[in-house]
């Protein structure tokens, strides 16, 4: 029996066993960033411990970064601090860090494919959960602690279980308007917010091959939503073709090399897995949520669920979900107004992300009830979105542009609802008070969805609201 | 007369199925460069209002004062990867949390924080959430060895993670002494790696 693609990253990355019956795994590429980093350094300081392989790990700022004035010191002196602490660290150690203006910083998940740091084969880990993100070009990524954070500093190595994997297969082709965010949440929606506890996901299937890199991310990205400890797809020519003549993929004869070991990586045609769903991906229809989860997700057609159809405790959530969403059962979704629109994040904040909402809103208007705001998730992303002229249109539609950071996917920074707004956005969590107000609500669905809800003041189908034609 | 395999204490019932770490410690309390002060603001919007004036929150009724074994449901801690929600349950005094289910990131971090995750089953797990709302007096006495927990003259039982039991069993929950002394083998690996670091 053949091997799936975990079985042969974990086995090349292999140390050795562990007392207590864990696994010592090697791991080739260690990003981090000031907000679960910095304290790192401290436990490090503490123990005398030096970082074993600084050429190993990369640092970016992105979670408390301002998206309007980035000059330093920042207002917010707690930022501030955080910032100093680990530019200091990353310069006492030789760890190379992608500051602001130095036309490399952005959000962790989004830095690390661009410059092609992230590469099939190799083991990748961040004090981040959205670190599944990289698992797009085949290779395993998992978000850790702290305390790991400093484990891999000292060792450049994690203790750890091994995980089962599952083949979620999404087959068929995907309608006009249905996007990558859409598949996820449909996942999830499926699976459960925990059906992924002790997996990693293998996404496969014609939708997925037919997906381009950016996309696949989106759907990576997402895994840890459904608790799944990593996703990966198996790496292809879209995955090369996207890594070839990055700044940091070899070029010549040694890309020629890197990609028949890339190859080597992906699963065997009779590998075997714990596990296989298949979806149909014909029948996803656009995807937002309605409730506090991201498993709590409904077609943008579907009408918001009963709590009555439920049992127990999950009865209970659904009712906590839909006092907290000040929303009523059995209403439909679409129509539900909305105060602000958030597209950005590390799940959709990328160049493609923004070019397919300029194609849709140029020529519109946001509704005057609604704040906009666009976040690029990196410099790399702003820099070529400007010179398409992307920020013109989002400008011109009503959108304000800033510059990259997280933002208000965990409102780290200033950019926080206020109150009880709901806001339609393209990030990863629905969690309540997760966009910074303890009463604020999210929406999440993908990009275009935004789009349309940001231009109706409400959400709303994109394929009525930009007229989309299914093109066959 | 708690140690590593035995542990005792009261107890408190924090109701909810996908109980997130962005309740357990809002994203606002993250700025911080040591996880020193986050006791306080342990799932501080679930406890006060917008104008930090308590809303009766089970974890501040007096009864419950000075719990350090907290009792939840299925899927606790999910989210995100942050180590300060482990952080603020341990700085604000619980050394042990028992659910029907944990997210993994968070098991693995409370692991190494030295804070047993016990699994127990929904009907055990109920009944055990009952009998504390009615004796939050009453003390636990865990045995992580046999897996056992009395509590109020009742026997239950759990389950923990293989590794996780042995890590305490062994006393190795924090694994970096280990990690650190094959410090050859990774060497090993990393020289027989067919890729190296990509700086520069």
């Amino acid at each position: 029996m053949g091997k799936n693609l975990y079985q042969k990253v974990w086995d090349d990355h292999l140390v050795g066993p562990l007392e207590n019956g864990q696994y010592q795994i090697f791991m080739g590429l260690h990003l981090i960033h000031e907000v679960t980093s910095p304290q790192a350094f401290g436990m490090l300081k503490d123990k005398d411990l030096k970082v074993a392989y600084p050429g190993r790990t990369f640092a970016t700022v992105d979670h408390i970064i301002p998206t309007d004035d980035q000059s330093r010191p920042f207002s917010d002196p707690m930022a501030e601090r955080m910032m100093a602490v680990l530019s200091d660290a990353t310069e006492m150690h030789g760890i190379e860090f992608f500051q602001p203006n130095s036309g490399s910083q952005g959000i962790v998940h989004v830095v690390g494919p661009e410059l092609g740091l992230t590469q099939p084969g190799i083991t990748i880990c961040c004090g981040d959960s959205h670190t599944s993100t990289h698992g797009a070009f085949g290779c395993i990524a998992l978000g850790i602690g702290t305390s790991q954070v400093r484990d891999v500093l000292a060792s450049q190595t994690l203790a750890m279980d091994p995980l089962k994997v599952r083949r979620i297969e999404v087959t068929g082709t995907l309608s006009t308007g249905v996007t990558a965010k859409d598949v996820t949440l449909h996942i999830i929606r499926m699976l459960g917010v925990n059906g992924g506890v002790g997996y990693a996901y293998e996404y496969a299937g014609a939708v997925i091959e037919a997906m381009t890199m950016e996309a696949r991310m989106t759907v990576c990205n997402m895994s840890i939503e459904g608790g799944a400890r990593c996703g990966y797809i198996n790496p292809d020519e879209t995955t090369f073709a996207y890594l070839k003549g990055r700044e940091r993929v070899p070029s010549g004869a040694g890309f020629d090399a890197a990609k028949r070991r890339w190859a080597g990586y992906a699963s065997d045609p009779d590998a075997h897995y714990d596990d296989v769903v298949v979806i149909d991906g014909s029948a996803i229809e656009p995807t937002v949520t309605w409730g506090v989860t991201p498993a709590q997700a409904l077609g943008i057609g579907e009408r918001i669920p009963d709590p009555a159809a439920a049992e127990g405790l999950d009865q209970e959530l659904m009712s906590d979900a839909l006092r907290y969403m000040q929303l009523e059962a059995d209403a439909p979704i679409a129509g539900t107004k909305i105060d602000v629109a958030f597209i950005g994040s590390c799940t959709n904040g990328r160049l493609s992300d923004f070019q397919a909402v300029a194609d849709v809103i140029e020529g519109r208007q946001v509704a005057s009830s609604v704040r906009a705001i666009a976040v690029p998730g990196s410099e790399k992303v702003d820099q070529a979105a400007r010179a398409l002229g992307l920020h013109n249109i989002f400008t011109a539609a009503g959108f304000e542009w800033r510059k990259p950071g997280c933002s208000m996917c965990l409102a780290m920074n200033p950019d926080k609802l206020v109150g009880d707004e709901v806001c339609a956005s393209s990030s990863n969590r629905n969690f309540m008070g997760r966009q910074g107000s303890s009463t604020g609500r999210t929406i999440l669905m993908s990009p275009i969805m935004v789009a349309a809800a940001a231009i109706q003041g409400a959400v709303a189908d994109a394929r009525d609201v930009f007229q989309l034609e299914q093109t066959s | 007369m708690n140690d590593l395999v035995k542990r005792s204490g009261r107890g408190v019932y924090v109701q909810g199925n996908d109980i997130d770490t962005d309740r357990i410690i809002p994203a606002r309390f993250l700025k911080c460069v040591t996880f020193d002060e986050l006791g306080p603001a342990l799932f501080y919007d679930e406890r006060f209002d917008t104008q930090d004036v308590s809303k009766g929150h089970i974890l501040d009724a007096p009864v419950h004062q000075g719990a350090s074994i907290m009792i939840s449901d299925t899927n606790f801690g999910c989210g995100s990867s942050r180590e300060h929600a482990p952080q603020a349950l341990q700085k604000f005094g619980f050394e042990v949390i028992i659910a029907e289910s944990f997210a993994e990131i968070f098991h693995g971090n409370c692991t190494t924080l030295g804070m047993p995750c016990l699994i127990m089953e929904k009907t055990q797990r109920k009944a055990l959430a009952a009998l504390v709302g009615h004796h939050p007096d009453a003390e636990f006495l865990i045995d992580l060895q046999a897996q056992t927990l009395m509590f109020a003259n009742e026997q239950f039982s759990f389950t923990m993670k293989d590794s996780a039991r042995e890590a305490f069993l062994t006393g190795r929950f924090d694994p970096l002494d280990e990690l650190l002394v094959a410090k050859d083998a990774i060497q090993a690996v990393a020289a027989r790696l067919s890729y190296s670091d990509h700086s520069g």
